[in-house]
């Protein structure tokens, strides 16, 4: 198919450019704007997040209660009696999950019927496992997120269809906030990014019936993050 | 004369306005979304400048837009993503259905997409036979009651649990039930099976990153996930305008447009898109599609004075806050995009002659302007509409009102002449009122004529 009207869009944009336009950003009814953009980082306006690794960790749990993701934070041996605990508590019959370091040692011994997207199952039996357990690539001690890609995270439905959604990260991929998940995404995959990147805030939410929030909208119903500390 | 679009304007805004349930069910939704968004606004460290630089990178982007959508289409392109640029409406539209015809397919869903309701997607697929179904719930909710969005945001803030209750009952023949959670289940269970039949995905877009080629969509429920996620096909329409420069612009734009939108920290899903399934990956749309519409935005790019209009992210916070949106609601504009927003960019999506009572139906408090997050200057534009408006055709009865006015003011011996020799018909008033002549009944019917003193001040100092 063609690419459509491009080049006329662009002369009528470079046409319409022409008249240059004020800039206001800092007295919105000036004419002379703050000049170019000053350097200072977003870091000094965004939520304030501690230095301290230990006060980060504390930040993100806080974070991760207000938003009902169930954190558990396990020496690397008890993450297994975690995931058999969740399974039990939780009656689950299948999971799914893909090939990780982290979690390849843990979901064969749940003893349940598993899914591995490396086998592209069709999305109907993964939407029928009772939960997804994924990796991720970081952890965002400011808002509480977990950032995932299709490489970190089994690809795309993985994260977003079973009604359960566990992540198993360790505490070293704690970052203290959205800069530096944006920079660990330009490190880790400037040269050839994975089609898919996305944050993960807490369990899928809706509040379109009178403003009243209601978990499990159409993503998973419950998250949980087992944070293994090494 | 009014415009078709004026009056009907008129006449609803006036029916809503005396409508107390209407209001009371807004107020209450719009009272809590304030509580959260003054709580996550208070945690910024700096939330002025942090809406001085939100602004400059609008600035950046839109003032050099030619440059950054070429970045951004080489970019996706590179990765497989097909790029079609429609000049209007009616392109876009055609692009998808060639597209739906040519992969065969039966069943569309979609995630929340203003531009799409833009557009009118829905009515042009539907006309051909396509299923189309919306995903997001507040927009599932309108679609049953075959009614646009009430809010660029929350689509069915105007309806309550009883009434969603009472629309899946006879829409789902569901069980009756006042909850919400367990509204929102039936929904879930009903959009479920559609996410995977679907043939083909439609999504909006909140954010274009011209440095790395991605697509940014917002939103809490995950339906955008599961349908950019689950379809072979998925179809991105986006506003030429969306385009930002860098990735890392998304720190500070994707926090505050979760704060100023519904008062969050940070939504609960924000994805990056930038290609098809790739190689290496597990799963992901065959085929990905992006839809660059001008729809005429080009001309409000054209208009330096009003060009920042364009630095709209769409959160709806200047709806939140508007006493005019308060009183008459969504649905009355008529428009596509309601509020302040709406009412600034409409007259040049679609007409200034036939739109431009909009920007009459604003009180200039300003409030939109002081909680934009870019810092749109959104009441001087009305105030700016109102101007081109009035040079572009003149109403004879205001030019002939003002005329007098200045004659009054100009010689002040008039004045007083007329109040002395009107003085003794005041006390018709009431006879008046009723058989008044158009231009003044319209004044005297919302207001009471004032009772004139009976000695005038002039009177009163000139005899002290």
């Amino acid at each position: 198919m063609s690419e459509g009207k491009r080049e006329e869009i662009l002369s009528r944009i470079r046409e319409a450019l022409r008249v240059p336009a004020r800039r206001h950003a800092s007295g919105l009814h000036s004419d002379k704007g703050p000049g170019p953009a000053s350097n200072k980082t977003v870091r000094e306006w965004l939520p304030a997040v501690p230095v301290n690794a230990g006060s980060r960790l504390a930040l993100f749990l806080e974070k991760s209660i207000e938003l009902k993701t169930d954190v558990h934070v396990v020496k690397r041996p008890e993450a297994l009696s975690v995931l058999m605990r969740l399974r039990d508590n939780n009656h689950w019959t299948s999971v799914a999950a893909h090939r990780h370091p982290l979690i390849d040692p843990l979901v064969p011994a749940l003893g349940l019927e598993t899914v591995y997207v490396e086998q592209r199952p069709d999305p109907e039996s993964l939407e029928r496992c009772s939960a997804g357990i994924t990796g991720c690539d970081a952890l965002i001690a400011q808002t509480g997120s977990i950032l995932v890609t299709s490489r970190s995270a089994g690809g795309r439905a993985l994260s977003v269809l079973p009604p359960h959604h566990v992540v198993i990260a360790t505490t070293d991929q704690l970052l203290p906030d959205l800069p530096a998940a944006f920079e660990l995404l330009y490190s880790r995959y400037g040269e050839r990014y994975p089609s898919f990147a996305g944050f993960i805030t807490g369990p899928s939410r809706t509040g379109d019936i009178e403003r009243i929030i209601v978990l499990g909208a159409h993503g998973p119903r419950a998250l949980t993050i087992i944070l293994v500390n090494p | 004369m009014l415009s078709s679009f004026a009056s009907k304007f008129k006449a609803d805004a006036t029916r809503m306005t005396a409508d107390f349930d209407h209001r009371t069910k807004i107020r209450t939704a719009l009272n809590s979304y304030q509580k959260a968004r003054d709580d996550k606004q208070a945690q910024y460290l700096d939330w002025e400048s942090a809406r001085n630089r939100a602004s400059e990178i609008k600035w950046d982007a839109i003032n050099h837009l030619d440059s950054y959508l070429l970045e951004f289409v080489t970019k996706l392109t590179a990765r497989g993503t097909k790029v079609f640029w429609a000049g209007n409406s009616r392109e876009a539209c055609d692009y998808i259905v060639t597209l739906a015809k040519e992969r065969n397919a039966r069943t569309v869903i979609k995630s929340k997409s203003m531009t799409t309701e833009e557009i009118h997607l829905n009515s042009v697929l539907q006309n051909i036979g396509y299923e189309v179904i919306e995903s997001d719930l507040g927009e599932y909710i309108v679609q049953l009651r075959d009614e646009p969005p009430y809010h660029l945001v929350f689509p069915a803030m105007h309806l309550t649990r009883q009434e969603i209750s009472e629309l899946f009952q006879e829409k789902l023949h569901s069980a009756p039930s006042d909850n919400p959670e367990d509204l929102t289940m039936i929904a879930r269970r009903e959009l479920r099976l559609r996410y995977l039949r679907a043939d083909i995905g439609i999504s909006g877009v909140n954010f274009g990153v011209a440095e790395t080629g991605m697509i940014s969509i917002t939103e809490n429920e995950g339906n955008a996930r599961l349908t950019t996620a689950l379809p072979k096909v998925h179809v991105a329409l986006m506003g030429i305008e969306k385009v930002v420069p860098k990735l890392s612009d998304l720190a500070l734009l994707l926090p505050m447009l979760a704060t100023a939108g519904t008062g969050q920290q940070i939504s609960c899903y924000n994805s990056l898109i930038g290609g098809p399934a790739q190689e290496d990956e597990v799963d992901g749309p065959e085929e990905f599609h992006l839809i660059l519409l001008d729809n005429h935005r080009t001309l409000l790019l054209a208009d330096a004075e009003q060009r920042d209009a364009l630095h709209c992210i769409r959160c709806g916070a200047c709806l939140n806050v508007c006493p005019i949106f308060r009183n008459v609601g969504g649905h009355t504009y008529g428009t596509t995009y309601q509020g302040p927003i709406g009412s600034v960019i409409t007259p040049h999506l679609r007409g200034l002659m036939d739109w431009k009572h909009l920007s009459e139906a604003s009180s200039l408090c300003g409030a939109c302007t002081e909680t934009c997050p870019v810092k749109i200057d959104l009441h001087h534009h009305l105030l700016q509409n109102r101007r081109n408006a009035v040079a572009t055709k003149p109403d004879q009865s205001e030019l002939l009102a003002f005329r007098l006015f200045a004659l009054l003011t100009r010689y002040p011996a008039i004045a007083n002449w007329l109040a002395r020799v009107s003085r003794p018909f005041l006390r018709f008033a009431e006879v008046i009122e009723p058989i008044a002549p158009a231009p003044l009944r319209a004044w005297i019917s919302s207001r009471d004529l004032p009772v004139i003193a009976r000695k005038s001040f002039r009177d009163y100092w000139s005899a002290r």
